[in-house]
């Protein structure tokens, strides 16, 4: 456990890629086989079953180090991180020695945990506190409550495991595809043994758009350009080769179990080929919210209920490869006509595309975005080919701009660590009316950047002397000043008071032309939605 | 009993019968001061009266003030007020400053650490009926390792940095952390080289507590025959253009703030060592159970949740706001 903590210490302690590259390929080169596969597990998303809710976790870390409940959570605030306030505290009431038992074991143990009773659970968390430092303590607690990651994606782990095996990182990342269970598989089953089909996963470079600043007019010629909506899911290539299918992020990550829907598209797909496209929440007609498709990310296991409430499509809009070769040198023309011919149907369908004969089409169609639920235009150059990365005269975005609204500022919440003497945290209301009739303010959104430094400063002077009530590092505040408030989207939420949930809010600018009774109302947000 | 002999204004912590003032952060006539940090010694002031190991200090920083030095214990009255300067043990010259007055005693904390740290005249526990004391460290996720594991964890660091051929870039407060650290570095592996912000304060601090010497960077040194070289420099030299001369370099920062992983983070610095000359949580709590005090008075960090812990141990405790937390604060410099 000792030298996982290391290695959790120096992937923390860098943000170079190199840097953690080099540091875990170190760590492989010189682990046990069956820790190395554990690490695998974990920085892969595998991690043990929770055994233990943190309320009890936190109760138990309390009652070590000592201190009352809203101590132990006043300080959980301030630093921000569960393990890390536990290891912190128990830590700090009595320090002890680094940990010597393997990895492996305690992973072992914490997959037969789950069934145990709260006693014996209890006894086995506070016995590895009271006996370990702070560092395997904070690792230890990290099990439990997730996080794991430190900076590390799928993608940079193989590169480190490819220095410390020289097997490529491609291959690795086929290898270390779907399901397998690190209680079982061997280093040599898992990572070692000869894999053919490497080659055949491999999606290509993207190619990006660059977003058009100017006017629509300044591109030219409107019949030389495709318009496509830019719809708002996941960029992915679709890699169908040898009967199998690869599905990739834009991060160049294996996506494929995240959704077995689009794994079962082979027997749609005519022949050997590789499709760029969107990943989107989609019900039968049309698009869902970004929400919908969140629901469905970074999930080990996609039960058949997830699958039946938030499905997933492929949108595709470009064909890379058709029989093993590859188009990209093509003409976007020429691709797209190829792609046309595909059967799109189910979860595997096409994104239209408009041919405009006048630029106001293309604006009159911009308009729409909202509508089709898209974040606004892609136009791409018909006799374009498929570059890597961005690339200025191919395609280009445009986003339509934010919906704005005026709320009024009616919490503040204390920052993190440094800024724990800084309300960094804002919550805004909207006016609605209540039974009796009268206004009050229903908190709608919470954002927290978008001030000047100056700003910023005035502001949190104002929350000092206008609080009104304090609830732990929450301040509430007199209704008075107004922010317009940014946001990309809406849609509406049994979760939220005021009964939208919106999408990236960001303070535009403070308001201090307008008063509280001028800000907006929750019916002005209403009007916002598009049905 | 309600005791009134230290007040809380808009000017600064007052004294009324002696009509003097304690760190004042607005202009006064009368200045009482703790220590030689910026948001304490405070420029305008018509008179100051100090320790006299903080006196040069302040000259140093504020030019030609008339400052009155007094030594540790020296007990001067001022209306019949009697005052004294006891260490603090937080940097050269750093004071609790004690308030006497017909039986009632009140004690200004200033800010200290109870560690000794082999340098800094170490802090003496004062007994008295009033203790305002600071609480920058005042949440239980904050006790500091021993400082001879710290400086082993820098020699370290500084060793294998030399070994790769990086440069090691060590950030610190210029008063008070920088003089602790060169006071206690070695140079085992290469020269210790002081920025000359730092340089000028080893100057003046050395003239009160002799310092071991060392080379000022300056413009002329060829960084290519340094390679091995430790700088230590100020936090808000982080971002000059001085530092890419020097590539490849490593940078780390010695600070309280670096016990917790999303400080070290944000400030981007590439290591974090913990060294601080505030009281940990469990120091702060040992000093003010030491002072006996029944009524404990918290400034300067985190007051709210300080003074409810206080509380909860049966210790009477409120809170009173101060400038020194109610500037936004943006950097180490602001509040130390
Ligand atoms: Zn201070
Ligand atoms: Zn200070």
């Amino acid at each position: 456990m000792n030298t996982f903590a290391q290695l959790i210490a120096s992937l923390d302690q860098t943000t170079k890629t190199s840097e953690k590259i080099g540091a875990l390929a170190a760590y492989f080169d010189t682990a046990t086989n069956q820790d190395k596969v554990w690490v695998i597990a974990l920085l892969s998303g595998r991690r043990p079953p929770r055994a233990i809710n943190t309320r009890l976790l936190r109760e138990w870390a309390a009652e070590l180090a000592q201190i009352e409940p809203w101590l132990f959570e006043e300080t959980y605030h301030i630093v921000g991180d569960l393990a890390e306030t536990i290891a912190l505290l128990v830590h700090n009431a009595q320090p002890k020695k680094s940990s010597t038992t393997p990895l492996c074991s305690i992973l072992n143990r914490l997959h037969s945990l789950k069934t145990e009773d709260e006693t014996e659970k209890k006894s086995y968390v506070l016995s590895f506190w009271k006996q370990n430092d702070y560092l395997s303590c904070f690792a230890f607690t990290k099990f439990f409550t997730g996080g794991f990651r430190l900076g590390v994606s799928q993608r940079l782990m193989t590169k480190a495991l490819e220095k410390s095996t020289g097997i490529p990182a491609d291959e690795l990342a086929m290898k270390l595809m779907g399901d397998w269970d690190p209680r079982t598989i061997s280093f040599d089953e898992l990572v070692l043994s000869k894999v053919d089909a490497a080659q055949e996963a491999k999606p290509y470079p993207f190619f990006l758009a660059y977003p058009l600043e100017e006017a629509f007019d300044a591109l030219g010629e409107v019949t030389q350009w495709a318009i496509e909506h830019k719809w708002d899911g996941i960029r992915a290539q679709l890699v169908y080769r040898g009967g199998a299918v690869y599905l990739w992020s834009r991060g160049e990550e294996l996506v494929n179990h995240q959704f077995p829907e689009i794994e079962a598209l082979q027997d749609q797909l005519p022949v050997s080929c590789v499709l760029d496209g969107e990943l989107l929440a989609h019900d039968k007609n049309r698009p869902l919210s970004f929400g919908a498709l969140q629901k469905r990310l970074g999930r080990k296991n996609v039960s058949e209920k997830l699958l039946a409430e938030y499905p997933v499509v492929f949108k595709a809009y470009d064909l890379l490869e058709y029989d093993l070769k590859d188009l990209r040198s093509q003409t976007y023309e020429a691709r797209r006509t190829l792609l046309e011919r595909f059967n799109f149907n189910g979860k595997l369908l096409l994104s239209e595309r408009i041919m405009p004969q006048h630029w106001n089409q293309v604006r009159a169609e911009k308009e729409r975005a909202s509508e089709v639920r898209s974040e606004g235009l892609m136009l791409k150059r018909l006799d374009s080919i498929y570059q890597v990365g961005r690339k200025k005269g191919g395609w280009y975005k445009s986003k339509v701009d934010p919906m704005t609204i005026d709320a009024v500022l009616t919490f503040a919440m204390r920052g993190h660590g440094r800024r724990s003497n800084l309300y960094t945290d804002f919550t805004f209301g909207l006016w609605r009316e209540n039974e009796e009739g009268i206004a009050e303010l229903v908190t709608f959104a919470k954002a927290y950047s978008g001030l000047t430094d100056k700003e910023f400063a005035a502001v949190n002077q104002w929350i000092k002397k206008n609080t009104v009530a304090r609830f732990g590092p929450v301040r509430q505040v007199n209704p008075e000043l107004v922010f317009e408030i940014a946001f990309e989207g809406i849609s509406k939420s049994g979760r939220h008071k005021s009964g939208y949930a919106t999408r990236f809010p960001r303070i535009l600018r403070w308001r201090t032309d307008k008063s509280a009774k001028e800000a907006n109302s929750i019916s002005d947000l209403e009007s916002l939605v598009i049905e | 009993m309600k005791r009134t002999l230290l007040e809380f204004t808009d000017s600064g912590i007052y004294c009324p019968k002696a009509d003097v003032y304690l760190d004042p952060w607005k202009p006064v006539s009368k200045a009482l001061i703790s220590h030689a940090h910026a948001d304490h010694s405070r420029w305008g002031h018509q008179h100051y009266i100090s320790h006299e190991y903080s006196t040069p200090i302040i000259k140093h920083r504020l030019g030609g003030v008339e400052i009155a030095s007094k030594k540790w214990g020296e007990r001067f009255s001022i209306q019949g007020v009697h005052f004294s300067f006891h260490p603090a043990g937080h940097i050269v010259g750093s004071s609790q400053i004690k308030v006497e007055y017909k039986g009632e005693t009140w004690v200004f904390s200033g800010d200290y650490k109870t560690y000794d740290d082999g340098f800094t005249t170490p802090f003496e526990p004062q007994k008295c009926d009033v203790f305002i004391t600071e609480c920058t460290f005042g949440i239980p996720a904050f006790k500091w390792p021993s400082q001879e594991l710290v400086f082993d964890q820098i020699q370290q660091w500084w060793k294998e940095n030399a070994e790769k051929g990086i440069t090691s870039v060590l950030f610190g407060y210029s008063l008070g952390k920088a003089q602790r650290l060169s006071f206690h570095l070695r140079e085992e592996v290469g020269p210790l080289l002081l920025h000359p912000v730092i340089h000028a304060h080893n100057e003046v601090v050395g003239s009160v507590k002799p310092l071991p010497h060392h080379q000022k960077l300056d413009k002329n040194l060829d960084p290519k025959k340094l390679k091995t070289a430790l700088i230590l420099a100020p936090p808000n030299a982080q971002d000059a253009s001085w530092l890419k001369k020097w590539m490849p370099y490593k940078t780390a920062a010695a600070s309280g703030w670096m016990a917790t992983r999303g400080a070290r983070r944000r400030r981007g610095y590439d290591t974090g060592f913990v060294l601080s000359d505030h009281a940990d949580f469990y120091e702060l709590t040992n000093a003010i159970k030491a002072t006996e005090a029944q009524h404990v008075i918290c400034t300067h960090g985190y007051t709210d949740i300080y003074a409810r812990f206080l509380n909860s141990k049966g210790i009477y405790a409120t809170t009173a706001d101060t400038p020194f937390e109610d500037e936004p604060v943006t950097t180490e410099e602001r509040t130390s």
